[in-house]
């Protein structure tokens, strides 16, 4: 996914360039509200993540700013404020949803695709891998036209192998992936999910395949 | 909230003070009115004896060189024609007694002065006596022909006793009626201080607006420096939520970039125990964050609770947004956020407050919920009152309806490993509290916990 | 002060006060009772005794002491304070007045005297228990061809028409002696122009002078009087040994006197006192019985009454100079 990240704070804009990089999704930094203006007049993104407090104004003006211009593209507002009367101006002001820093990015990921979901399919969202159709933007996979929909864990253990195929991720990597820090998960959970959606992929070309002592890899045969 | 220390009531010394003057008022009038009627009683009975003694004189005559004094019969019966009283007569002249009572005190009567009254001891009783004069040719020769007449004063006493009377009703009335008005006058007065205490009392707790309306010259003082403290009060509000609205702020935006880069960290280690630390540290800085965000929810919600707004709350969508809200993160765990029942119920108070209960304990529930659960949200409207309560499929809590549970900082005995202040249940049961509820912990009995927002009707 | 009150009425009532003559003494009830009542009265005895004993018929246990003086005698022993006396009757309701008005009289208050009528006390010192009129005793036998008189104009018609019938058979009340007699004109006078024509004709046909009503009558019933002018009706009436006399209460006005009680200063009783004039009083005032205050008014509806008022009206000719003029007055028309 291409995103827009507009945030002054430099730091934090790096890290979260440099981890949703690690996903495999572009990023665009801009610092300021102008930047920003300029970056969403230019390119088309599939999600901007703003951030409220800018040196040059509130981040509720680039808010209406970009709902005059019709724009499509979703906004998910960042906050580091505990108001929650705060939050709800942003929703009301056309934000598509909020979330408070320190951003988990499990979350993040979960809320892109909610807010994906909401506003329906995109055909950016449509992956093909032989015979297989996923749409990550709703978590259904169709395989010779049969629909199949992922559960959470499932789906993102899929978008993992779909966005790299033949990539080889390791146990640990995947345990990275799917759960919350908080969750105390050994890796054999990991099993459990691969075996899962080794079942959902039974009747198709694409399979997970297991690479002994590396790990799994999504495979065409 | 703190009572005022009460010192009297304008309203009461003003109704005293008018009410002292009225008496003190009704009192002289009483006096006045007797005084007067006192005066006038006398004056007449002075009148009547001046007429009897007048006709006494007018019938004397020189016969022979003699002074003939022929008693008219209505001279001394007229003094006696209303009450009974005793009369007494004498007629000097000179200083010859010519007839009547010799001993009968003598006013003091000179030329210039023909008539004269006085009041005495006689045989026994109080008179008045009334006395005229006249120079009188006689054998003689010519002297001061001199009539004293007195009266005993029962009908003047009862007079009196009448004019009495009614200077009593007089003053009674004066008072009665300067008492409504003194009662009337206190209320005017203290009306423009009524409403202006209406006019405060009746604005929301968020309304720190200046008075305007027209004061009487002396309330402008008041009024002044009712509305400076009002402008410095919301300052000093703005000041607070400024503050909290900061605070977050600092705190949340660098451990934003810790816990990012930890993450980053987290995805290049290879090593298995190392990255079991980062995900401990990890685990660490999301509890700090979380215990940040609740001290600052709490501040803001302890904040919003000493001026509780009261506005009409649509519980039913506050649930449905809120659920809708945490849907997403509710998945992330596989966690179902089910509506079993959302009765169409409002409620007076503060939504702000409300949301964030619910979302604290909804927060709980996916917090201590396994995954591949329900919790399930129900909103129920009976006659007792309305009832919003969220169950989890958890290991519930330690003890069922412990309240221990909701006292700051305290957390169940069987929640290691799970990241949590223990304030969510301090800040739903606060502000239950405040909306007039309570909050209501208790475990299924199929297992899992279920906590409730329970607001009674009224 | 007393003294010097004294020696005015002195003045008016001549020597005989000095000596205070008794006429009649009586006394009613037990000895040894408790309660002692001394009553001193103008009133004869036979008169007043079914009084007395109307009220001992109901108060057993008590002494009364009845003593009868002239109302001169009266008044002297009243003022003279050496013999105590609980209650004071007299027909000289001047000289009663006079000594309730000079301070010898004490109030006597009570539900009796409350009910009285106004003109039957005053000042709550002189209290009236009998209505007594004087009347025209008349011989009918000296009338025998004559119109009866029924008002003094008709008495005056027939003396001054009949000269020689009546000539020295014509009489009345010495006012220089009767204090009655006195209290009679004086009030008459007032009241009509006539006293003094009738006392005129009286005056020219000889007119006798008598101190006293029964003198009147027994001249009268014996014929020697023809006519007796001034008798006091309550005498007259009582006379049942009366043949050819006939009472005569006159129709223009007729003169009315009140007889009165009083409690004295010095009464030693003056609660007993009291509860015996409540007797009295409500034993005339009841409308009923032998001792009705309206009894010798006769049939006449009152119109004519003219009641001589209690009040300090009776001092002004009780004054020596006013007394002086009268008397000279009234002797100049009936001593021609």
């Amino acid at each position: 996914m291409r995103f827009l990240l507009v945030e002054d704070n430099a730091p934090l804009a790096t890290a979260v360039v440099d981890r949703l990089s690690l996903d495999g999704h572009v990023v665009d930094h801009a610092a300021d509200l102008e930047t920003a203006k300029d970056f969403s007049a230019t390119t088309s993104y599939d999600m901007i993540l703003l951030d409220i407090m800018l040196p040059d104004g509130d981040g509720s003006h680039f808010l209406a700013h970009q709902r005059r211009k019709q724009s499509r593209t979703p906004i998910i507002v960042l906050t580091a404020r505990s108001e929650v009367s705060d939050r709800i101006s942003l929703l009301d002001l056309g934000a598509d949803d909020y979330m408070v820093k320190p951003i988990d990015f499990a979350e993040l990921e979960a809320r892109c695709r909610a807010v994906m979901r909401r506003r329906g399919g995109d055909v950016s969202n449509q992956k093909v891998l032989g015979k297989l159709r996923f749409d990550s933007g709703t978590g259904v996979l169709n395989i010779r036209g049969l629909d199949i929909q992922l559960r959470t864990r499932e789906l993102r253990l899929f978008e993992v192998f779909i966005n790299a195929p033949g990539k080889i991720f390791s146990k640990s990597a995947l345990v990275d992936r799917l759960f919350s820090y908080d969750d105390d998960v050994s890796e054999n959970a990991i099993e459990v999910y691969v075996g899962r959606l080794r079942k959902h992929l039974s009747g198709s070309d694409v399979g997970i395949v297991t690479v002994r002592g590396l790990g799994y890899k999504l495979e065409q045969s | 909230m703190t009572q005022p220390v009460l010192s009297g009531s304008i309203q009461r010394r003003l109704l005293i003070l008018l009410f002292c003057a009225s008496a003190l008022l009704a009192v002289l009038l009483y006096f006045v009115v007797q005084s007067v009627a006192r005066q006038v009683a006398q004056q007449s009975q002075d009148n009547i004896l001046a007429a009897s003694a007048l006709s006494v004189i007018d019938s004397a005559r020189s016969v022979d060189g003699e002074v003939i004094v022929d008693l008219p019969y209505s001279a001394l019966s007229m003094l006696d024609s209303v009450t009974d009283e005793r009369v007494f007569y004498v007629v000097r002249f000179g200083e010859d007694v010519l007839t009547g009572y010799a001993e009968l005190p003598r006013p003091p009567l000179s030329k210039a002065r023909q008539t004269a009254y006085m009041s005495a001891d006689f045989l026994g009783e109080e008179v008045r006596i009334a006395s005229v004069s006249r120079s009188f040719s006689a054998d003689l020769g010519r002297d001061r022909l001199e009539v004293s007449v007195a009266q005993t004063l029962s009908g003047q006493r009862q007079t009196l006793a009448r004019s009495s009377r009614l200077a009593l009703g007089v003053g009674a009335g004066f008072f009665a009626l300067a008492a409504v008005l003194a009662w009337l006058t206190a209320r005017a007065t203290i009306r423009p201080l009524d409403r202006l205490a209406a006019s405060v009392s009746r604005r929301g707790p968020t309304d720190l607006r200046p008075v305007t309306a027209a004061v009487p010259q002396e309330m402008a003082p008041l009024v002044t420096s009712l509305n400076g403290f009002m402008s410095r009060l919301e300052a000093s509000l703005n000041r607070s939520e400024d503050f909290i609205a900061e605070a977050a702020h600092r705190v949340r935006t660098p451990l934003a970039v810790v816990r990012t880069k930890a993450e980053i960290i987290q995805r290049h280690i290879r090593k298995p125990e190392n990255k079991a630390a980062m995900r401990e540290m990890i685990g660490a800085i999301d509890e700090s964050s979380r215990t940040a965000g609740q001290l600052l929810d709490h501040a803001m919600v302890s904040f919003r609770l000493d001026s509780l707004a009261q506005e009409k709350v649509d519980l039913a969508s506050l649930v449905n947004d809120m659920v809708e809200r945490l849907r997403p993160v509710a998945e992330i765990a596989e966690i179902d956020l089910v509506i079993v029942c959302s009765d169409p119920a409002t409620i007076q108070g503060d939504g702000i407050l409300l949301q964030n209960a619910l979302r604290n304990l909804l927060d709980n529930a996916i917090k201590y919920s396994p995954a591949d659960t329900r919790v399930e949200i129900r909103l129920t409207k009976g006659d007792t009152g309305i009832s919003l309560q969220v169950c989890d499929e958890g290991r519930g809590f330690p003890k069922a309806g412990d309240a221990d549970l909701a006292e700051r900082f305290t957390r169940g005995d069987n929640v290691h490993g799970i990241v949590g202040s223990g304030l969510g249940l301090t800040i739903a049961r606060d502000v239950a509290t405040a909306h007039g509820g309570r909050l209501i912990l208790e475990n299924n009995a199929g297992g899992g916990a279920c906590a409730s927002l329970f607001f009674p009707s009224s | 002060m007393r003294k010097l009150v004294f020696s005015l009425v002195l003045i008016l009532v001549t020597a005989r006060v000095a000596a205070f003559e008794i006429e009649d003494h009586s006394t009613f009830g037990p000895k040894q009772a408790q309660e002692v009542l001394r009553i001193l009265s103008t009133t004869d005895t036979a008169i007043f005794a079914p009084m007395i004993q109307s009220y001992l018929a109901n108060n057993p246990d008590t002494f009364i002491d009845y003593t009868v003086a002239s109302s001169t005698d009266v008044m002297g022993a009243v003022l003279q304070q050496s013999q105590p006396f609980d209650l004071v009757i007299s027909s000289a309701m001047d000289l009663q007045t006079k000594l309730a008005n000079d301070g010898y009289v004490q109030k006597h208050v009570s539900g009796v005297t409350g009910a009285l009528p106004v003109w039957a006390k005053w000042n709550d010192m002189v209290f009236a228990f009998t209505q007594e009129p004087a009347a025209i005793v008349i011989s009918e036998a000296a009338f025998q061809g004559l119109d009866m008189p029924r008002s003094r104009e008709d008495l005056i018609t027939a003396m001054r028409r009949n000269p020689e019938r009546f000539r020295g058979r014509v009489g009345t009340y010495d006012v220089r002696q009767s204090g009655l007699g006195y209290l009679f004109a004086t009030q008459e006078s007032r009241v009509s122009e006539t006293y003094w024509r009738l006392t005129e004709v009286m005056g020219s046909l000889g007119a006798r002078l008598y101190c006293c009503s029964s003198q009147m009558i027994d001249d009268v019933a014996s014929g020697e009087l023809a006519v007796a002018y001034n008798v006091l009706g309550s005498y007259a009436f009582q006379r049942s040994d009366l043949d050819g006399i006939r009472i005569v209460l006159p129709s223009d006005f007729t003169t009315v006197m009140l007889r009165s009680v009083v409690v004295p200063k010095t009464a030693p009783s003056p609660e007993l006192a009291g509860r015996f004039a409540d007797h009295m009083l409500e034993q005339a005032h009841s409308n009923s019985g032998n001792f009705d205050i309206r009894r010798w008014l006769g049939p006449s509806d009152g119109a004519a009454l003219s009641r001589i008022n209690l009040g300090p009206g009776l001092l002004v000719y009780l004054d020596a100079l006013k007394r002086r003029a009268f008397q000279k007055e009234w002797t100049n028309a009936i001593l021609q």
